[in-house]
C-alpha cells in the first residue's frame, strides 16, 4: 500500500488499519488482489475517507468486543443449573440505565465530530485550482467532456497526476454513479441535476471504476477506467484526442473508414473530421487509443471489437446499438478502420 | 345489538370511547400523512412548470371562495344534524343529513366546472407540473368528499326506511369526524393553492 | 397480584373443543372466517410460502454470482430475481409474518376476545393475499417488474421500462398499501380499547408494545409511498411529468417519498422482533424482563426518530453538507435507544437461570447477529464515509445482518416459542437447535464476506462481475452459505410437519410463561376467555396467587357470544384486486366491475350484523 502524502488524521490507533487489512486478506483468502478496492486509497479525498472509516472500525471493534462478550458471558455463567436456585427478580436500574445511555452517546460524538468535519470538507464545491470533467452518463457508457481543454471522449478519462480534477456529474437518461473506489467516494449521476466530485490523484497508475446505481438491463457492464499520468504524457494525450481523427493507414483501413460512413454507424458516432458527427453514442475520433471498448468491459483488440460490432446486444444486453447484418469482410475493414482511430 | 350499529362485540372499551370513533381518529391521522405528501408535491413543484398556463392565469379566487363557504357550511349542516339525530328527532336529522350531502355536492360541482374550464383553457394532467399537481391534489381531495356524499346519502336513505335512530348517534358523529375532516383539509389547499398563490 | 378467571375449556391438542375446534370447519369456513386465531394462521402459512419463494430467487441469484462471469441467469431475468427477492421478503415475508403474530397472539395478550374489527382483519388479510399473488403473477404475464424494490424514478418511467413489469408493482404496492393500512388501524383501536381490566399500558407485555408502536408508524408511514406510487402510476398511465426531468419533474422527489416511507418500514420489519425477543428472554431467564420502561420508551423514540433519519439513504446523491449533517447525526442518534434495547436484554440474561431451549437460542443468535449489523450502520451513518460504502455489497451485508440475522433470527424464537400455543404440539427441541447452528455458521459464511466484497469495490444489483478484481473467492464462499442456508430451512419445515404428525400435546403453559396467552388452552377455544380476565401488574402469570380464587375454574359460565363468518370482507378484497387488474391493463370496464364488487362487498359488509 503506498503511502504517498496521506496526512494521518483519524485519531484511531496505528494498528486499525493494520487490523483491517488483515481482516480483508483472511477473510479475502485467496482473494486478493484488489484492483478496485476502497481499501487502497490513491488520492487525497480516498484519504479522507479511509480515515474516517477506521477511526469509526475501531470504535465498532471495540464495542463489538465488549458487547459479544457481554453476552457470552452471560450464556455461560448463568446457564441453568440443576438445583440451583431461582434468579432474583431485578426490574431494572436507573443509574445503569443512565450510563448505557451516555457510554454510546459519548463514542457516537467521538465518531460524529469527524463525520462532520469530513462531510463539510468533501461535500463543498472544488477549493482552489482545478481541471474540470464534465462526466455524463448514459445507457450503459460514460461520456467524459473537458470544456476547457476542448477535449470528448468516452469512458476512459486521463488525469494529470497532483492536479486536483473537479468533476461534473450529470445524465443524459437515468441515474448512474461515478465511482472510482480507489480515488474516493461515489457521487451520483442524475438527470436534471449537476453533481461535484473533487480529488487529486496521489500517483500514477490505471485505476478502475464502475457505475454503482442500478440503471437497467446492463447496470453491471457499465465500467470506465482512469489513466492519471505525469502531465507532460496528459498534455500529450490531450493534444492527440483534440485533434481530428488520424488518416486511415492502410487500405483496409480506408475501406473500413467507407463502410462506416456509409453504414449507419455516423447516426450515432462522432468521429471528428469526418462526416460522422453523431451524438447519441460515444465518440469514437480515437477510440483505437483507449484500452477497453464497450464501456469498460473489453479489451480493445481486433476479436473484442469484432464481436462487439456483429452483435451488440449479445455483449451488453439492451445497448442502442444498432447494426445491421454484415458480412466477415465488412466487419474486418472496420474493425481495422476503428482502430487506424489513435 | 341494533343491526348496523357495533361492529365489535366488546364487552367494555378500556379508554371508554367507541371503538368505532378511535378508528376515525386514527384513519385521519393517516390521511393527514397522505394529503401532506401530495402537498408537498404540489409545493416542491410551485413555480417549475416549463410551459404554461400557468396557475397565475387560471385560478379563479372570487369562484373558489364562495365554493369554500359552501362547503364550510356543509359542516354546519353536519353538525345539526348529528344534533338532531342526538336527541332522537329524525325528521330534522334527515333533512339536514341530505343538506350536508347537497353542500357537499354543490362544491364538487363547482371543482368539475372549475377543472372544465382550466381544460378548456388548455391545462390538463399531462400538460405541465402545475396541471399535474394541481388536479391530482384537488382531485384527491374531491374524491374524498365524493365518498362523504356517498356516505351521506346512505345515512339518509337509512333514514327514509326508518333505520335510523338514536342508537345510530355514534355512527352519524363519525361520518361527521370525517366530513369536518375533509373540509379542514379543503382550508389547508384553498389557503396554500389559491391565497398564498 | 393474581389472574381472576381466565381459564376456558381445557381439552389439549389441535382442534379438540366441544364448540367445534378452534381450525375445524372446512375452505368456507376458513374463507369467511373472522377469527383473529385462523387469520393469524392463514398470515403465517402465506408469508412463510412467500418467504420461501423469495428464498429460492435469492438462491438463484446466489447461484449466477458463484463465478465471475456466470451465464447461468441473463441480466434481464437476474432484474427481476432481485427485485421480487427484496419486495418478497419485505412485504410479503417479514410483513405478514409479523402480522400473523400480531393477530394470533396479541388479543390474548391483552385478554380480549378478538380484535376491535374481525372482519376489516379479515379483510386485510384477503388483500394482502389477493396482491402477493396478483404482484407473482407478473412473472406469467410479460416478466415480473425489475426495476429494483426501491423502484428509483426516471428508471420506472414507461420511456426505460416499457411493458407491464412495473406496472405490476406500482399496482401490487398500492394493494399491500390498503391491507396494512387497515391492519394497522385495527391493532392500534384493539389495543388502545380493548386491554382487559387492570391491563394499562405499562402493564402490556413488550410485544403488544411494539406491535401498537409498529402500527403507528404503519399508519403514518405507508401514506409517503402511497403517494409516490400514485405519482409513479400517473406519470406511466395518464402522461404526467411527476419525474421527468425534461419537464421540469425531479426524479429525487421519488427517493424523498420513498425513503420517508422506506426507513420507518425497516422499523416495522424490526420493532415486533425485537418486541418477541424483549418477551421470550425473561421467560427463558426465569426473571423479569430487566428495564421494562426503557425498553418500551426506547421503542417509541426509536419510532419516532426513525422519521428523521430517511436521506441516509441519499448520502450519494448531492443534498449538500446541511442535510448530510442533519441526517448522519440523526442515524447515529437512532443507535443510542437501539443499544439501550441490547444492554437490557443482556441485563436480563444476566443472574438469571438460562433454559437453553431453542426460542432462547434463536434469541441469542439475533442478539448476536444484530450487534454486527447495527455497528455496521453506525458505520454507514456517517454520511462521508458512506460515500464508499453506499449502493455496495457492505450495504447488502449490513442490511441483511439486521433483517436476517437479526429480524429473521427473531421471528423464528417467536416460531418456536408461540406456535405450541397455536396447533397445541410441541415441536422438537433437539431439531431446533440443529436449525439454529446450521442456520447461524451458513448465514454467516453468506453474509460476511460481503461486508468485504463492498469494501473491495463491487457495486450491487449487478448481474455478475469481472474476474481479476478479487471478488472470486468471497462471492463463492457466500453462494456456499447461501445453499446450506436454504437447506437449514428444511429442517424447519420438517420439524413443523413431524409436529403436526405426531408432536406430544402441550397444556396451557409450555414454557412457564408469564403473559395472558399461557394461562387459556393451546390451541385456545375460539371465544379465548371464557370470563374476560383481570390483571393486577405486569407479568400477571408469574404474580403470586396470594388473592381471591380463581371463579373462571368453576363458574359455569355461558359461551361468549362471538361474531359470525362473513363472505364480504373476501368479496371486497377480490374487488380491489379486480380493480388493480383493471388499472394494469387500463381497460375500464374491468375497473368498473371491481369498483362495483367493492360497492357490494362494503355495503353487504355495513349492513350485516356483526352476530348472527
Amino acid at each position: 500500500m503506498e503511502r504517498g502524502r496521506r496526512p494521518h488524521t483519524s485519531g484511531a490507533p496505528r494498528w486499525i488499519g493494520p487490523l483491517l487489512a488483515l481482516a480483508a486478506l483472511a477473510l479475502g483468502a485467496c482473494g486478493g488482489p484488489f484492483p478496485q478496492s476502497a481499501l487502497d486509497p490513491a488520492s487525497d479525498f480516498a484519504w479522507k475517507l479511509q480515515d474516517l472509516f477506521e477511526g469509526i472500525f475501531f470504535w465498532a471493534v471495540i464495542v463489538f468486543v465488549l458487547v459479544e462478550g457481554a453476552l457470552i458471558v452471560a450464556i455461560f455463567r448463568f446457564r441453568e443449573r440443576p438445583g440451583g436456585a431461582a434468579p432474583r427478580a431485578t426490574h431494572g436500574n436507573t443509574l445503569l440505565e443512565i450510563s448505557w445511555t451516555l457510554a454510546p452517546a459519548v463514542v457516537l460524538v467521538l465518531i460524529a465530530i469527524p463525520t462532520i468535519r469530513t462531510i463539510w470538507d468533501v461535500d463543498q464545491p472544488a477549493r482552489g485550482e482545478s481541471l474540470v470533467v464534465e462526466a455524463i452518463g448514459h445507457q450503459w457508457w460514460w461520456e467524459f467532456r473537458y470544456p476547457d481543454l476542448g477535449v470528448v471522449t468516452a469512458n476512459e478519462m486521463h488525469i494529470p497526476v497532483g492536479t486536483q480534477i473537479d468533476v461534473r456529474l450529470t445524465s443524459a437518461d437515468v441515474i448512474h454513479s461515478f465511482w472510482f473506489p480507489r480515488l474516493g467516494g461515489k457521487r451520483d449521476a442524475i438527470p436534471g441535476h449537476e453533481n461535484q466530485i473533487w480529488f487529486t490523484a496521489d500517483s500514477a497508475g490505471l485505476y478502475l471504476g464502475q457505475c454503482a446505481e442500478f440503471c437497467g438491463l446492463s447496470h453491471a457492464l457499465m465500467k470506465m477506467q482512469l489513466v492519471a499520468e505525469a502531465p507532460e504524457a496528459f498534455q500529450a494525450w490531450v493534444d492527440r484526442q483534440k485533434s481530428d481523427a488520424l488518416a486511415a493507414d492502410s487500405v483496409i483501413a480506408a475501406e473500413g473508414s467507407q463502410a462506416f460512413m456509409r453504414g449507419g454507424c455516423i447516426a450515432c458516432h462522432k468521429v471528428r473530421g469526418t462526416v460522422a458527427q453523431g451524438v447519441i453514442g460515444p465518440d469514437l475520433t480515437h477510440v483505437g487509443s483507449r484500452r477497453r471498448i464497450a464501456a469498460g468491459i473489453l479489451d480493445n483488440t481486433p476479436e473484442n471489437l469484432e464481436r462487439w460490432i456483429r452483435n451488440p446486444q449479445a455483449v451488453k444486453p439492451g445497448a442502442l446499438m444498432v447494426v445491421p447484418e454484415l458480412d466477415d469482410e465488412t466487419v474486418r475493414r472496420i474493425v481495422a478502420y476503428l482502430q487506424s482511430l489513435k | 345489538m341494533s343491526q348496523t350499529d357495533v361492529a365489535t362485540l366488546e364487552v367494555h372499551s378500556a379508554t371508554g370511547l367507541p371503538s368505532r370513533k378511535i378508528l376515525m381518529w386514527a384513519f385521519i391521522g393517516s390521511e393527514c400523512m397522505l394529503f401532506g405528501s401530495l402537498i408537498i408535491t404540489y409545493l416542491v413543484y410551485r413555480g417549475k412548470s416549463i410551459v404554461g398556463p400557468y396557475p397565475e392565469e387560471l385560478l379563479n379566487i372570487p369562484f373558489i371562495t364562495v365554493t369554500t363557504f359552501v362547503l364550510l357550511m356543509s359542516s354546519l349542516m353536519m353538525v345539526l344534524a348529528l344534533s338532531a339525530v342526538q336527541r332522537g328527532d329524525m325528521k330534522w336529522g334527515k333533512v339536514w343529513l341530505l343538506m350536508t350531502a347537497v353542500f357537499g355536492m354543490v362544491f364538487l360541482g363547482g371543482q368539475v366546472y372549475e377543472f372544465t374550464h382550466f381544460v378548456h383553457e388548455g391545462l390538463t394532467l399531462q400538460t405541465n407540473l402545475f396541471g399535474g399537481s394541481f388536479f391530482l391534489l384537488t382531485g384527491t381531495h374531491g374524491a374524498h368528499v365524493t365518498v362523504g356524499v356517498i356516505w351521506l346519502l346512505s345515512l339518509f336513505f337509512m333514514g327514509v326506511r326508518g333505520r335510523l335512530t338514536q342508537a345510530s348517534a355514534e355512527t352519524v358523529e363519525i361520518a361527521g369526524l370525517y366530513w369536518h375532516f375533509v373540509d379542514v383539509v379543503w382550508i389547508v389547499l384553498f389557503t396554500l393553492i389559491y391565497l398564498l398563490s | 397480584m393474581a389472574v381472576t378467571g381466565a381459564v376456558g375449556a381445557e381439552t389439549p391438542g389441535v382442534g379438540a373443543q366441544d364448540h367445534g375446534g378452534t381450525y375445524s370447519g372446512g375452505i368456507w369456513s376458513w374463507l369467511t372466517t373472522v377469527d383473529h386465531k385462523r387469520i393469524g394462521v392463514m398470515y403465517g402459512v402465506s408469508a412463510f410460502l412467500f418467504f420461501l419463494v423469495g428464498g429460492i430467487e435469492a438462491l438463484l441469484i446466489r447461484l449466477q454470482l458463484g463465478t465471475p462471469e456466470n451465464t447461468l441467469i441473463n441480466p434481464d431475468l437476474y432484474n427481476q430475481l432481485f427485485t421480487m427477492h427484496g419486495t418478497t421478503m419485505v412485504f410479503l415475508a417479514i410483513m405478514p409474518l409479523s402480522a400473523a403474530f400480531f393477530n394470533f397472539i396479541v388479543p390474548l395478550q391483552i385478554g380480549a376476545r378478538d380484535v376491535a374489527f374481525p372482519r376489516l382483519n379479515a379483510f386485510s388479510f384477503w388483500v394482502f393475499f389477493l396482491g402477493a399473488l396478483f404482484m407473482n403473477s407478473s412473472f406469467l404475464f410479460g416478466g415480473a417488474p425489475d426495476a429494483g424494490w426501491f423502484g428509483y424514478a426516471n428508471l420506472t418511467s414507461t420511456q426505460y421500462s416499457p411493458g407491464m413489469r412495473v406496472d405490476f408493482w406500482v399496482l401490487g404496492l398500492l394493494v399491500l398499501g390498503v391491507s396494512s393500512i387497515a391492519a394497522a388501524l385495527n391493532f392500534i383501536v384493539t389495543i388502545i380499547n380493548l386491554r382487559c381490566e387492570g391491563m394499562h399500558f405499562m402493564r402490556m407485555p413488550l410485544f403488544t408494545w411494539m406491535t401498537l408502536i409498529t402500527s403507528f408508524l404503519l399508519v403514518m408511514a405507508f401514506p409517503a409511498i402511497t403517494v409516490g406510487l400514485v405519482l409513479l402510476m400517473f406519470d406511466r398511465m395518464f402522461g404526467t411529468q411527476f419525474f421527468n426531468p425534461l419537464a421540469g419533474g425531479d426524479v429525487l422527489l421519488w427517493q424523498h417519498l420513498f425513503w420517508i416511507f422506506g426507513h420507518p418500514e425497516v422499523y416495522i420489519l424490526l420493532l415486533p422482533g425485537l418486541g418477541m425477543v424483549s418477551e421470550i428472554i425473561p421467560v427463558f431467564s426465569r426473571k423479569p424482563l430487566f428495564g421494562y420502561a426503557f425498553v418500551v420508551y426506547s421503542g417509541v423514540l426509536i419510532a419516532f426518530l426513525g422519521f428523521g433519519v430517511w436521506a441516509h439513504h441519499m448520502f450519494a446523491v448531492g443534498l449538500g453538507p446541511v442535510a448530510n449533517t442533519v441526517f448522519a447525526a440523526a442515524t447515529m442518534l437512532i443507535a443510542i435507544p437501539t443499544g439501550v434495547k441490547i444492554f437490557n436484554w443482556i441485563a436480563t440474561l444476566w443472574g438469571g437461570s438460562l433454559r437453553l431451549k431453542t426460542p432462547l437460542y434463536f434469541c441469542l443468535g439475533f442478539i448476536a447477529m444484530f450487534i454486527i449489523g447495527g455497528l455496521s450502520g453506525v458505520m454507514h451513518a456517517s454520511a462521508a464515509a458512506d460515500l464508499q460504502q453506499t449502493d455496495t455489497y457492505f450495504i447488502v451485508a449490513h442490511i441483511h445482518y439486521v433483517l436476517f440475522g437479526g429480524v429473521m433470527f427473531a421471528l423464528f424464537a417467536g416460531m418456536y416459542y408461540w406456535i405450541p400455543k397455536v396447533t397445541g404440539r410441541m415441536l422438537s427441541d433437539r431439531l431446533g437447535k440443529i436449525h439454529f447452528w446450521i442456520m447461524l455458521v451458513s448465514f454467516n459464511l453468506t453474509f460476511f464476506p460481503q461486508h468485504f466484497l463492498g469494501l473491495h469495490g463491487m457495486p450491487r444489483r449487478t448481474f455478475t462481475y469481472e474476474s481479476g478484481l478479487g471478488f472470486e473467492a468471497m462471492n463463492l464462499m457466500s453462494t456456499v452459505g447461501a445453499l446450506l442456508l436454504g437447506s437449514s430451512m428444511l429442517i424447519f419445515i420438517w420439524n413443523v410437519l413431524q409436529m403436526l404428525r405426531k408432536g406430544p400435546p402441550t397444556g396451557a403453559d409450555p414454557w412457564g410463561g408469564s403473559t395472558l396467552e399461557w394461562s387459556i388452552a393451546s390451541p385456545p377455544p375460539h371465544y379465548n376467555f371464557k370470563v374476560l380476565p383481570k390483571v393486577y401488574g405486569r407479568d400477571p402469570l408469574w404474580a403470586a396467587d396470594t388473592s381471591d380464587s380463581r371463579p373462571g375454574d368453576d363458574v359455569e359460565a355461558p359461551e361468549p357470544h362471538m361474531p359470525g363468518p362473513s363472505a364480504f370482507p373476501l368479496t371486497t378484497a377480490i374487488g380491489i384486486v379486480v380493480m388493480a387488474a383493471g388499472g394494469l391493463t387500463t381497460t375500464l370496464p374491468v375497473l368498473f366491475v371491481g369498483v362495483a364488487v367493492v360497492l357490494f362487498g362494503v355495503y353487504g359488509w355495513a349492513f350485516q350484523p356483526l352476530e348472527h
